[in-house]
């Protein structure tokens, strides 16, 4: 291997890979080390040279090993997290051209469309490595989007574009230790602290979804995590767990929902003194900033201070343009990613009051039910074809579980209707047989009226 | 009723509606273990502030998160005053 070798396992190799650097998963933990000489991937990893290859394991680990494997080999790889359902496997593998996909026994032959061939992965390392003699090639790295019904958008990042926030040896980029994170290292977030614990020379203990929390903070209590991530649901999740204490981080993160005063408050309380920072990232923007006063929202210099991390707010909404950003989205009707100029919408709402910015939701009034993208509009028309409903009007109520909760407005047709329990409880009934749970109004008010704007429309706030 | 009474009645009413088994609530029960799930704990809290007319979790600032239902109904009733 070349000493300048920018491949990801050239990024690993150059952080040091002494016995002490293992990828720890519920069920066994990994020595990086054993990478230089055995293979999770049989003896196809130099078959995979060049190819467009589908992850798609039942478990993190595979998948962590098979990126270290295949980045600077594999032309193109895409990054399938736990819950995309198998019917969407055929539309992202036609997306992506894939050639070959690699799994732990989650997909069967039967599952890929025509005769892809399919890679088995072995995280207990059954062979020894084949390492390719040649330089490496930059390798597309493809992340899904979440929380949207449908086949999700492919989002074409880069080694780079995902590495460009990562500073080894600040509090969020720490050099060494142990790396957790309650996230998927599949989704852009836990692809953030996986990245974080191979460039930085540490370890990482990976979430398992047949995990309990509390045994999950336990474990990654034993192997000494240093710096722990999640999102605010996550972290709500964990500080109700007895095993809360059980870890005793030096750097506590959040991202991928607003975080509220309280939450930053109760990490605060419970893992002094340890920084709470937050984050604000997503799959498409990359991590724009991180925010490590202790307050939520964000100081309003943020927006001006320069750097490679340029911002602005057009339309009410943040709009980011860096080299961390995604290069675009894969597929033949792929919409455009970025503006003219280079920019990427968030879609999220920011408020300045005062020199403090706070965000204010979503365009659109898109609500996030713990990650779960809900459209204001569906859910009220599953309400209106209630007999006893005239219009109902449906936002977000921020929630301390989970960042924020479907809430309903409700105008009847008479006021002989009778707005009381049973209606309600109806209502709700027809709501849970034609919606997903986290799109079902957690709440119900009847009202009189609802605000009709100059053009006929309901007068939604954006936020 | 009483604060407890009305969180009791909570947990029973939403773990029905999201086809949850409800545990057996004691003050000793971990709040992980009453068998509902965070979707479960958003919408209880929703609903308490509206009929109780205050979210504790959005105002105690320096309290301990709650880990135990006993502990969920102090939360409250320290917050009811």
């Amino acid at each position: 291997m070349p000493p300048d070798d920018p491949s990801l396992w050239g990024l690993v190799a150059r952080g040091g890979i002494g016995p002490g650097r293992l990828l720890h998963a519920a069920e066994r933990s990994v020595p990086l080390t054993s990478l230089a000489t055995r293979t999770s991937l049989g003896g196809s990893s130099l078959d995979l040279a060049g190819a467009n290859v589908l992850l798609a394991t039942k478990d993190q680990l595979p998948s962590a090993l098979a990126l270290i494997e295949l980045d600077g080999l594999a032309h193109r790889l895409v990054l399938c997290p736990p819950d995309v359902p198998k019917e969407h496997i055929g539309p992202i593998c036609a997306a992506a051209a894939i050639d070959a996909v690699v799994s732990d026994g989650r997909l069967e032959a039967a599952d890929l469309p025509g005769d892809l061939p399919l890679v088995q992965c072995d995280p207990a390392l059954p062979s020894p490595a084949r390492r390719p003699e040649g330089p490496s090639c930059p390798t597309e790295w493809i992340l899904l989007t979440s929380g949207t019904t449908g086949v999700p958008k492919l989002v074409v990042h880069s080694l780079a574009s995902l590495t460009g926030p990562i500073r080894p040896g600040t509090a969020a980029g720490n050099t060494g230790g142990v790396w957790s994170t309650f996230y998927d290292i599949r989704r852009y977030g836990g692809l953030q602290v996986f990245l974080r614990a191979a460039l930085g020379g540490g370890s990482l203990v990976l979430s398992s979804a047949s995990e309990n929390v509390a045994d999950f903070l336990t474990r990654a209590g034993e192997a000494g995590v240093v710096s722990i991530s999640g999102t605010p649901s996550h972290w709500r999740r964990a500080l109700m767990s007895p095993a809360a204490g059980r870890i005793a981080p030096r750097y506590v993160r959040l991202s991928g929902e607003i975080a509220d005063q309280a939450i930053l408050d109760h990490l605060a309380v419970c893992y002094c003194p340890a920084p709470v920072g937050h984050a604000f990232a997503t799959t498409e923007a990359g991590v724009a900033f991180e925010v490590n006063d202790g307050l939520a929202g964000f100081p309003a210099s943020v927006l001006t201070r320069g750097g490679e991390v340029e911002m602005k707010i057009a339309d009410g909404s943040l709009r980011i343009r860096s080299p961390r950003t995604a290069a675009g989205y894969l597929g033949p009707a792929a919409a455009p990613l970025r503006d003219a100029d280079g920019f990427v919408d968030t879609g999220d709402i920011i408020e300045q009051r005062g020199e403090r910015c706070y965000f204010a939701g979503r365009r659109g009034g898109i609500i996030n039910v713990g990650g779960n993208k809900v459209h204001p509009e569906e859910v009220e028309a599953v309400i209106n074809r209630h007999p006893a409903v005239r219009m109902s009007l449906v936002k977000a109520r921020k929630n301390p579980f989970t960042g924020a909760v479907v809430a309903a407005e409700v105008v009847l047709r008479s006021a002989e209707e009778g707005a009381g329990d049973t209606l309600r409880a109806a209502i709700l009934d027809a709501c849970r047989r034609h919606l997903a749970p986290y799109k079902v109004p957690a709440t119900i008010k009847f009202v009189d009226t609802l605000p009709v704007g100059a053009a006929g429309k309901l007068a939604r706030a954006d936020a | 009723m009483s604060v407890k009474s009305t969180i009791i009645a909570e947990f029973e009413r939403v773990s029905r509606e999201q086809g949850k088994v409800l545990n057996r609530l004691s003050d000793n029960t971990m709040l992980l273990d009453t068998g509902l799930d965070s979707l479960c704990f958003a919408i209880v809290v929703a609903r308490l502030e509206d009929s109780l007319g205050f979210d504790p979790f959005q105002t105690a600032e320096d309290e301990k998160f709650p880990v135990t239902f006993g502990d969920f109904v102090k939360f409250y009733e320290h917050a009811a005053g």
